[in-house]
């Protein structure tokens, strides 16, 4: 499937950071592909989801235990390390100084939206320019869309889970339309792509 | 509109030379949010930006207000207040005096918050809250005690959190689209300027709060920052950090105690 083109190939070798945006209803997908990603994963992965502030949740530590690389919430100024998987805390957008250490802001919601989905796809492009791979799914606002196009124009990576299967088509539906995706992926598609990933990626 | 990180080190430099304000110790992630948003607001590119700086007096006072993040809530974060309430305010009822510093707080929310707390809890007739923070015009509607009456919706919201059991509504006059924070609740305010960068110490305190300010500068000014905040804390006076924001792992850390550790509150012990 990803192997057959080339162009796709190249980029996947390619990869600095993995950064993964869902809202309503991607949820689930989402925890489905962090569980396939691979112990020996040679890149961080910086996850935006929308929830509330006012409400503490355990879920990454939750995750943590299920999955094969390190899950945490995101701490300011915390160098990005291979293999772990980063999530904006509510409240806080999530962003990549120069030096591949993360920062937190809490600067206006962006669409409504804090963390938002753009902003942390936008920083990471400015950072990780054409190695870059973002990944958009289900979601129920606009959130993303602009991100996506920020990573296309730096020559990254875009890839988003096919509308049909997601619950809710707006987010990955409006990052189509914007015409900034490189690949849209059915469900079965993104976790072998989740599972594989390291054998794509060019370690030296 | 888009600045790359070059053109960030550019105008550090020239902001520091022509009004000797010092933005080189801002995360610069944050710093190039701020300034594309900046041209974008004020349709210029970035020569026209610099044009701007050197050229156009009165401009610079703009400049700061955007480039730093104003982004305030009544309460926001309302357990912190509860823990507060709870776990501080026993302590500091003990002190004749209570001096509150609330650091890098833009258009006062919190500290009308905080005098809020502290008159329900009878604590504030002996206690002085300052307000600081870089920007004189954030300053003068943090002085005004105005706010916006649709932010109050979700402000009351997040006072009901704190279980203080009233309503916010007890604490302001609601007029036109304002609220009005009640007189006797800013007697013992004072709003002025000070820099973490660059000013020192101006006194001493028993509580200071700097929440989600750390967050915007590099590690090594949050360690600066930081000393200056144990240098304005009186000996067993509390340091309220933003949720987020933890002290920095160094010299200083032994010398406070750990009162919460979800919210980031400490105690000065040495």
């Amino acid at each position: 499937m990803l192997e057959s083109n080339p162009y796709i190939a190249n980029k996947l070798r390619h990869t600095g950071v993995l950064v993964l945006g869902c809202s309503a209803g991607g949820f689930k997908m989402l925890l489905t592909m962090l569980k396939a990603l691979p112990a020996n994963l040679p890149v961080g992965v910086l996850v935006v989801i929308h929830r509330n502030a006012n409400y503490e949740t355990h879920l990454e530590a939750n995750l943590a235990a299920k999955c094969r690389i390190v899950v945490k919430v995101a701490e300011d100024k915390e160098p990005i390390r291979p293999a772990t998987a980063y999530f904006a805390p509510a409240g806080y957008h999530l962003l990549v100084e120069p030096d591949r250490s993360l920062s937190l802001d809490t600067s206006e919601p962006v669409h409504f939206c804090r963390p938002s989905i753009d902003v942390t796809m936008q920083s990471a492009a400015d950072v990780y320019g054409a190695s870059t791979v973002a990944i958009l799914l289900s979601g129920a606002n606009q959130d993303g869309a602009e991100g996506m196009e920020s990573v296309r124009k730096v020559d990254g990576l875009c890839i988003v889970q096919h509308p049909r299967d997601a619950e809710v088509e707006t987010m990955p539906a409006a990052a189509i339309r914007k015409g900034a995706v490189d690949l849209t992926l059915t469900n079965g598609e993104l976790i072998i792509l989740s599972q594989g990933l390291s054998n794509h990626i060019f370690r030296n | 509109m888009v600045v790359s990180f070059g053109n960030l080190e550019e105008l550090i430099t020239l902001v520091n030379n022509v009004h000797g304000f010092d933005l080189s110790g801002y995360s610069r992630a944050s710093l190039k949010r701020r300034v594309s948003r900046i041209l974008t607001i004020y349709q210029i590119d970035f020569a026209g930006l610099k044009d701007s700086l050197v050229n156009s007096p009165g401009f610079f006072n703009e400049f700061l207000v955007e480039v730093t993040v104003n982004v305030t809530e009544m309460f926001r974060d309302p357990t912190f207040y509860k823990t507060l309430r709870e776990e501080i305010h026993p302590y500091l009822a003990t002190f004749p005096h209570i001096k509150v510093w609330s650091a890098g707080c833009a258009t006062g929310e919190e500290v009308y918050s905080l005098a809020i707390l502290f008159s329900k809890d009878g604590l504030y007739t002996r206690t002085f809250i300052y307000g600081t923070d870089i920007n004189t015009a954030v300053l003068e509607r943090a002085k005004q005690g105005i706010i916006d009456l649709k932010k109050m919706k979700v402000y009351s919201d997040n006072y009901l959190q704190t279980d203080s059991g009233d309503s916010l509504s007890e604490y302001y006059t609601a007029m036109y689209d304002s609220a009005i924070v009640h007189h006797e609740l800013r007697k013992n305010i004072l709003f002025s300027t000070h820099n973490l960068v660059s000013d020192g110490v101006f006194n001493e305190f028993q509580l200071i709060t700097c929440r989600n300010v750390l967050i915007y500068f590099t590690a090594d000014l949050q360690h600066k920052v930081v000393n200056l905040l144990y240098a304005s804390l009186a000996l067993f006076g509390f340091l309220c950090l933003g949720a987020r924001e933890t002290l920095p792992a160094d010299g200083l850390r032994h010398k406070f105690r750990v009162i919460s550790k979800t919210h980031n509150i400490y105690q000065k012990i040495a």
